[in-house]
């Protein structure tokens, strides 16, 4: 486990104080996280070896700072909050790998300002809708059905990890509150369905772009692959086997090479 | 004590198995299964006809609130109902309670500051104007609202309302939801300088707060009755006290299922199925669609985990489905029995909870027309009558409109 700093940066006029857990060397990447709130996690781990690391909480989900996503209205308001981050922090044209929701922000910082993302990672984002392969919408699933449709291995340690109740009951409810609060503030941009425009705006991205997707993703149906694919120019789809909504968990080795190679190809 | 009958205008004939068969009654229950479009049309006029009959017997108000694609309620626009019920009792001293439309879900709100200036024209200034947040089922899933947004869109939508009926010149609104160039409300209604507004809510902090602040009433709309509900009311009259707000029994609402009878035991006989019904179908609701998250802002959150609120509260609806006529009675969530039992059991609930405006829900569940005739009967003349006196020689009730606040003497005989 590598050291990782915690940076607590102040943004749009101070109104919004997120947390930026930084780690490693090398040249610059950014990681946006989804919906469920930022975990330091192994694929973190792995692209410290060779990176630095940025991977901001998204506004309101830091602990503490509660209030952050209410200066934020929209998708047009968190998109040129995410350029005034980049700045603050001297992040030109890093690689920007966005998971889910993530992946939803990072497409839409990339489509907004083509120049500040230099290379583009999507892991099964969301942003696009089909009516014949809906999104499912997490906010209203109890824990263990989104867990079933998120990982390959249900009942795996990854998948089981996640549904694991702290057993001192304040860190219990640390995490229901914090987890719930993340839902809320994500949510405040997808809700209720999370088409919001990508669609009109991702022919403008101009970063080389890898997408990468779990086959048996049952939350954002592996349909959208080629959905994004399609719409990015020269863009390129990994199928990753094996693994659900959480490739870069489920298949930690096989996606980190992939990221790690198209980065620096 | 102003005492109103509530309707939730529910399906009284959904099947055995409905709820080990169906997810939900509430957001998802399907119409093209379940729905039957001539039995609604009957359930609708049923309905009418029991307000209005409780209205004829007596009662202080009638009350009719929204829900949509709700098979335990289903007025979508609740003022739909309330202009045939204020046309109906035009005449009558009864006031027409619409609990109400849901401020964030219509659009643009104005819409409510004109359909209640229809309801209190038409009623001749009878309305009480409910101005309800909306559940999150409504709300969020039903309307496609934002959770973490319907509370601000509330405020603001209120704010909107308030101002369209008593400012002096016409204005122009640039909110952050809602943005009108000309605000000219027609038509403003009877009462001046606005009709009393009340506000439902399950006791979080934030509906004190600002039930306070604009002085409305505030109305616990609970199906838990007086034990479950104690603690939110006690807590209600320490925030009111620790303000230095006059404690106006007036200034609260409460609601009761209520089932009355000759006897005990002939109630059990009448009633227990119905009651039975609309615990275990009609709110068959999944916990997770009550509070997606940002229903809830981060302070009430924040509290109700700490506290366990809601999970001692789901907890509890676990054993439900085994409950006996007795365990409801026993539990207090109906007060049923015959008219002495019920008398008693009232009293001490108002007392104890300091309710000066109750609503009463005379029609459960699965009820037929004739037995809801019954019980409004037998709730009107022999149990409103032992209740109808408390509080008002301390206090007078401002939440009510003003031609109606002296006590309501009419009654069947005299019309």
């Amino acid at each position: 486990m590598v050291a990782v700093q915690e940076q607590t940066v102040s943004v749009w006029k101070n109104q919004i104080n997120p947390k930026v857990h930084v780690a490693g060397s090398g040249p610059a990447l950014v990681f946006l996280h989804g919906a469920y709130g930022l975990t330091w996690d192994p694929f973190l781990d792995t692209l410290s070896e060779q990176y630095t690391v940025y991977a901001p909480e998204h506004p309101g989900t830091t602990l503490g700072d509660p209030d952050g996503v209410k200066a934020l209205d929209d998708l047009w308001d968190l998109v040129l909050y995410y350029d005034e981050l980049f700045e603050q922090l001297g992040l030109h044209n890093p690689a920007v790998i966005g998971h889910s929701f993530g992946g939803m922000v990072a497409s839409e910082i990339a489509a907004c300002y083509p120049q500040r993302v230099g290379k583009l990672v999507l892991l099964n984002p969301i942003g696009l809708w089909r009516d014949d392969v809906p999104v499912k919408n997490w906010m209203i699933l109890p824990l263990e059905e989104v867990v079933k449709a998120a990982f390959y291995d249900a009942g795996g340690p990854l998948a089981q990890q996640m549904l694991t109740v702290p057993e001192d009951e304040k860190e219990a409810q640390d995490l229901q509150i914090r987890v719930t609060w993340s839902l809320a503030c994500t949510g405040k941009f997808i809700w209720p369905i999370p088409d919001k425009g990508l669609k009109k705006r991702i022919h403008r991205i101009t970063a080389p772009t890898l997408i990468v997707w779990g086959t048996e993703d049952k939350l954002v149906p592996p349909a959208y692959a080629e959905e994004f694919g399609s719409r990015i120019a020269g863009s390129r789809i990994e199928m990753v086997e094996q693994a659900a909504h959480l490739p870069q968990l489920e298949q930690l080795g096989r996606v980190s090479g992939l990221v790690r190679d198209f980065i620096q190809s | 004590m102003k005492v109103s009958m509530f309707h939730l205008m529910p399906y009284r004939d959904l099947p055995d198995d409905f709820e080990q068969k169906y997810h939900s009654v509430w957001v998802d229950p399907p119409w093209t299964e379940l729905g039957d479009a001539e039995k609604v049309g009957q359930y609708y006029n049923w309905s009418l006809d029991e307000l209005i009959h409780a209205a004829k017997a007596g009662m202080d108000g009638i009350c009719v609130n929204e829900h949509h694609q709700n098979a335990y309620g289903f007025m979508p626009n609740p003022n739909l109902m309330g202009s045939v019920l204020a046309r109906a009792t035009n005449g009558m001293d009864v006031a027409v309670v619409q609990m109400g439309s849901t401020l964030p879900t219509t659009n643009p709100p104005t819409r409510v500051a004109e359909e209640y200036g229809m309801l209190d024209t038409i009623s001749g200034g009878r309305l009480v104007a409910g101005m309800p947040l909306g559940t999150a089922m409504d709300a969020t899933l039903c309307a496609g609202i934002t959770p973490i947004e319907q509370r601000e869109r509330y405020y603001e939508a209120h704010d909107l309302i308030l101002k369209a009926w008593t400012a002096d010149d016409i204005f122009a609104w640039n909110g952050k939801y809602y943005q009108l160039p000309k605000v000219n409300v027609w038509p403003r209604p009877i009462q001046q300088p606005h009709p009393p507004v009340w506000i439902p809510g399950l006791g979080s902090l934030s509906t004190w707060e600002f039930a306070a602040q604009h002085n409305h009433c505030y109305c616990f709309l609970s199906y838990y009755g007086p034990k479950a509900g104690k603690s939110v009311m006690d807590g209600f009259w320490q925030f009111i006290g620790d303000r230095g707000i006059e404690p106006n029994p007036y200034r609260a609402g409460f609601l009761q299922l209520v089932a009355v009878a000759e006897t005990d035991a002939k109630a059990e006989a009448l009633y227990e199925k119905h009651i039975q019904y609309f615990y275990n179908k009609s709110l068959h609701i999944p916990p997770e669609y009550f509070f997606p998250p940002g229903h809830q802002d981060y302070r009430s959150l924040e509290n109700n985990i700490r506290k366990g609120i809601f999970k001692s509260y789901f907890d509890k609806l676990d054993s439900i489905p085994n409950w006996k006529f007795k365990d409801f009675v026993d539990e207090g969530f109906v007060i049923a029995g015959s008219p002495a039992t019920v008398r008693d059991m009232l009293t001490d609930a108002v007392t104890d909870l300091r309710v000066g405006n109750l609503m009463v829900l005379l029609h459960i569940g699965s009820m037929p027309h004739d037995l809801t005739l019954k019980n409004i009967d037998m709730f009107s003349s022999e149990v409103m009558p032992h209740i109808h006196d408390m509080w008002d020689n301390q206090w007078e009730n401002h939440w009510w409109p003003e031609k109606l606040r002296t006590k309501r003497q009419a009654s069947i005989a005299a019309l």
